[in-house]
C-alpha cells in the first residue's frame, strides 16, 4: 500500500526527516510514537503533500504510484485521507456540502452517516466555524467516511477530545479501518479479507489503541525511525522509561556525541 | 469622493411612455436583464410591484390592503408635496448628485405600509434604463408605519443596448416605532453605466432595518454611502453586501450607521471581490449614546489585478460604547485551498468553492427563488474562469 524509501524532508530549509524507511501493507495499521518535535507530523504532512514540506531525497510510493511530488488532490484521489488536527474554517461552505464534495459524486446517505458520528444537527453549519475539539474530530471523520480512503492518516485522534467523544472517535476510526461496523456479524477471516484500509496514526497517550487493532508501531526520534515493536509494548516502555532509551538505541556507539546535538 | 461630470445625460423625455400592464410581456432580452437584477417578471408572490422605464412610471400594482404604492410624482400631488418625508433626511445641497436629482426628479416610488400591517410577500420595484445617454433621477420614499413590516426588493438594470446611461437615486427610509423594513437591492447595470444613489433613513424605537445589497455584474462607476440613523431606543440596523468588481468596474460603496439612542445596535458586513476592478469598501459606525453596540466587518478578496481599499471607521466620544471592526484584504488562504485539495478537489475547484462560500448570500434571508437565482449567478461567475 505505502512504501517510503530513504525519505529526507526539510521545512523552511531545516532538515526535519533524515532518512525514513517505512512500509505499510494493505489493511495494516501502523502507530507512530515519538516526543514533540521529532518529525511525526512532518511525515504525515509530507505524505499528504502540503506545501512547505520539501522532499530533498528519497521517494514515496503509494499503490504502486510514485507520489513523491504529486499534488495533494491527486494523492487524495488515489486514496490518501487525512484527519486534520486544526482545520481552517471555510465560511459559507456548510459541513454537509463539504461531505458531499469529499464523496466526489458517490451515492451517499449523508444524513445517516452524520448520525453515526452525532453530527446530523451540524450539517448546515459552516465547516469548522466555531467547532469544539470534539466537533472538529467528528466532522473530520464524517468527511473521511465520505472519502473512503485506502490509507488513513490521523494525527493524535485523542487530542482535545473528552472521554465520551474518544469512544466515538475510536469506534469510528476502527470502522473506517475495518471497512465494516464493529457489531457486524463477520468471522475473523472475513474481517481480515475485507480489511484493505491501512492506517498511519500518531499518538501520545495511546488511548486509540483501545479501539483499533494496530499491528506495528515505531518511535520517531530526531527525524529518524527506531525501535519497532507491538504498539502496546512501545507505549508501556515509554510510560516507564520515557524516550531516553531511543536516544541510546539510535546513538549506538556515538552516544556521547548525540546528546550534545539539538533535540528539536 | 469625486463625482463624475453628469451634464451629458438627458434627464427628461419619454415621461408618458405607454404603461406595461404585464411585466411578462416585456421583450425576452429585457426580461433576462431584469431576472439578473432579481426581478420576478412573472410577478407572482409579491404584495405589489412598481416599474420605472427610463423616466416613466410604466407599471404599478398594489395587491394588499394597507399597502400604498405609487409614482413619487403622484404622491407629491396627492399629499401636498409630502412635507414630512420629501427631502427631509437628505438635503438637495449635499452634492452635485442631490442637486441634479432635486432639479430633475423624473420618477421613483412612494411606498407606505400602514400601521400594524405585516406584509409577508415582498414588494418589488424595478428601475430600468433602456436608452443610451438617459439620466434617471429618481426619488424613492419608503415608510413603514408603527408595527408594520415590509420587504422591499429593488432591482435595477440597464438594457443591453443602452450605453453610457446614469442613475441618480435618492431614497429616504422611515421606519416608525416597532416597524420592520428589509430592503434588498440588486444591481445589474451595464459596464458603461454611472450609478449614484444617495440614501438615508431613520429608525424609531424598537424598529429594525435590514439592508441587503448584491452586485455581481459589471458597472461603469458606482458610488454610494447610505446612512441610517437609529434615533429610537432599541432600534437595530444591519447592512449586508456582496460585491464583485470585474475589470472595468469602479465601485465606491459603504454603509453608515449612527447609533443615536440607548440600546441601539448596528452591524455592517460586506464581502467584496475584485477580479480586476476597483472597490473602495467603506464603513462607518458612530455612537452618540450609551449603551450601544456596533460591529463592522469588511472582507475583501483580490483575484487578479484589481484594487481593494477598505476604510472602516468607528467614531464615538461616549464612555461605555462597544464598537468593533474587522477588515481584511487578501487572497484566498493557502490553508483553505489545501484543506479542500486534501479531500480530492483540484486547485481550481478548491478556489471556486471558497469564493462561492465567501460570496455567500444565505445570511440575507432572501425569498427562495431569488436566493437560487443569485447562487446560480455566483456559480456562473466561477465557471466563467473569472477566478
Amino acid at each position: 500500500m505505502l512504501e517510503i524509501r530513504d525519505l529526507h524532508v526539510s521545512v523552511q530549509g531545516t532538515p526535519v526527516l533524515r532518512g525514513i524507511n517505512l512500509t505499510i501493507e494493505a489493511g495494516e495499521t501502523f502507530i507512530l510514537f515519538g516526543p514533540n518535535g521529532s518529525g511525526k507530523t512532518t511525515l504525515l504532512m509530507t505524505l499528504m503533500g502540503f506545501s512547505g514540506y520539501t522532499v530533498t531525497r528519497g521517494s514515496i510510493i503509494f499503490k504502486g504510484h510514485d507520489i513523491t511530488h504529486a499534488p495533494m488532490w491527486e494523492r487524495a484521489r488515489l486514496g490518501i485521507g487525512m484527519s486534520f488536527q486544526r482545520p481552517p474554517t471555510i465560511h459559507g461552505l456548510p459541513t454537509g456540502k463539504m461531505v458531499e464534495l469529499c464523496g466526489r459524486g458517490r451515492e451517499m446517505d449523508i444524513q445517516a452517516m452524520a448520525k453515526k458520528v452525532h453530527f446530523d444537527k451540524f450539517l448546515d453549519r459552516d465547516v469548522n466555524a466555531g467547532f469544539s475539539g470534539g466537533e472538529i474530530k467528528r466532522s473530520e471523520l464524517l468527511q473521511l467516511m465520505a472519502q473512503q480512503p485506502g490509507l488513513l492518516l490521523f494525527d493524535e485522534p485523542e487530542s482535545g477530545v473528552d472521554l465520551e467523544n474518544m469512544a466515538l472517535v475510536g469506534h469510528t476510526v476502527r470502522d473506517l479501518l475495518d471497512g465494516m461496523p464493529e457489531g457486524c456479524n463477520a468471522t475473523l477471516r472475513e474481517r481480515a479479507r475485507k480489511r484493505s484500509t491501512s492506517g498511519l496514526i500518531i499518538t501520545h497517550t495511546g488511548h486509540i489503541l483501545q479501539y483499533v487493532t494496530a499491528d506495528r508501531g515505531q518511535v520517531m526520534y530526531h527525524g529518524k525511525l527506531c525501535c519497532e515493536d507491538k504498539p502496546r509494548r512501545i507505549l508501556d516502555h515509554i510510560a516507564n522509561h520515557g524516550y531516553q532509551e531511543c536516544l541510546r538505541c539510535l546513538a549506538g556507539d556515538s552516544y556521547g556525541k548525540i546528546v550534545e546535538a539539538p533535540l528539536a | 469622493m469625486s463625482i463624475p461630470d453628469l451634464s451629458r445625460f438627458q434627464f427628461s423625455g419619454g415621461e408618458n411612455a405607454a404603461p406595461i400592464a404585464d411585466l411578462s410581456s416585456l421583450p425576452e432580452e429585457d426580461k433576462r436583464h431584469l431576472v439578473l437584477a432579481g426581478i420576478d417578471v412573472a410577478d407572482t408572490n409579491v404584495s405589489g410591484a412598481f416599474m420605472q422605464l427610463n423616466h416613466a412610471d410604466v407599471h404599478c400594482d398594489t395587491r394588499r390592503e394597507g399597502l400604498e404604492l405609487m409614482d413619487i410624482r403622484a404622491a407629491l400631488k396627492k399629499y401636498d408635496g409630502l412635507p414630512r418625508h420629501y427631502w427631509n433626511l437628505l438635503s438637495p445641497d449635499k452634492d452635485d448628485v442631490t442637486r441634479l436629482a432635486h432639479e430633475h426628479c423624473n420618477g421613483g416610488y412612494f411606498v407606505r405600509v400602514k400601521k400594524g400591517v405585516k406584509l409577508t410577500e415582498p414588494v418589488q420595484s424595478c428601475m430600468f434604463i433602456k436608452h443610451s445617454g438617459a439620466g434617471q433621477a429618481v426619488h424613492n420614499i419608503v415608510i413603514v408605519e408603527e408595527g408594520a413590516e415590509l420587504h422591499m426588493l429593488g432591482g435595477c438594470s440597464t438594457s443591453h443596448g443602452a450605453r453610457d446611461a446614469a442613475h441618480l437615486g435618492i431614497t429616504e427610509y422611515y421606519v416608525e416605532k416597532g416597524g420592520k423594513l428589509t430592503f434588498t437591492m440588486i444591481h445589474n447595470w451595464g459596464s458603461s453605466t454611472t450609478v449614484l444613489p444617495r440614501s438615508a433613513g431613520t429608525v424609531a424605537a424598537g424598529g429594525q432595518f435590514q439592508n441587503n445589497y448584491i452586485l455581481l455584474n459589471p458597472v461603469g462607476s458606482l458610488q454610494m454611502y447610505p446612512s441610517m440613523n437609529l434615533d429610537g431606543e432599541g432600534a437595530v440596523a444591519r447592512f449586508n453586501s456582496v460585491i464583485v468588481a470585474p475589470t472595468g468596474s469602479y465601485v465606491d460603496s459603504g454603509n453608515r450607521i449612527n447609533l443615536n439612542a440607548p440600546h441601539t445596535r448596528g452591524e455592517i458586513i460586506s464581502r467584496t471581490l475584485t477580479t480586476g476592478g476597483t472597490i473602495i469598501n467603506r464603513g462607518f459606525i458612530g455612537a452618540n449614546a450609551t449603551p450601544v453596540k456596533g460591529h463592522l466587518e469588511c472582507k475583501g478578496l483580490i483575484i487578479g489585478n484589481g484594487r481593494m481599499h477598505a476604510i472602516p471607521e468607528l467614531d464615538s466620544c461616549r464612555d461605555g460604547v462597544e464598537l468593533s471592526h474587522e477588515a481584511a484584504v487578501g487572497k484566498i488562504a493557502q490553508e483553505e485551498i489545501e484543506y479542500l485539495m486534501a479531500r480530492g478537489l483540484d486547485e481550481d475547484e478548491a478556489a471556486s468553492t471558497i469564493v462561492r462560500g465567501f460570496l455567500n448570500v444565505d445570511i440575507m434571508g432572501l425569498p427562495a427563488p431569488l436566493q437560487r437565482a443569485m447562487q446560480e449567478q455566483i456559480d456562473t461567475l466561477n465557471a466563467g474562469g473569472g477566478m
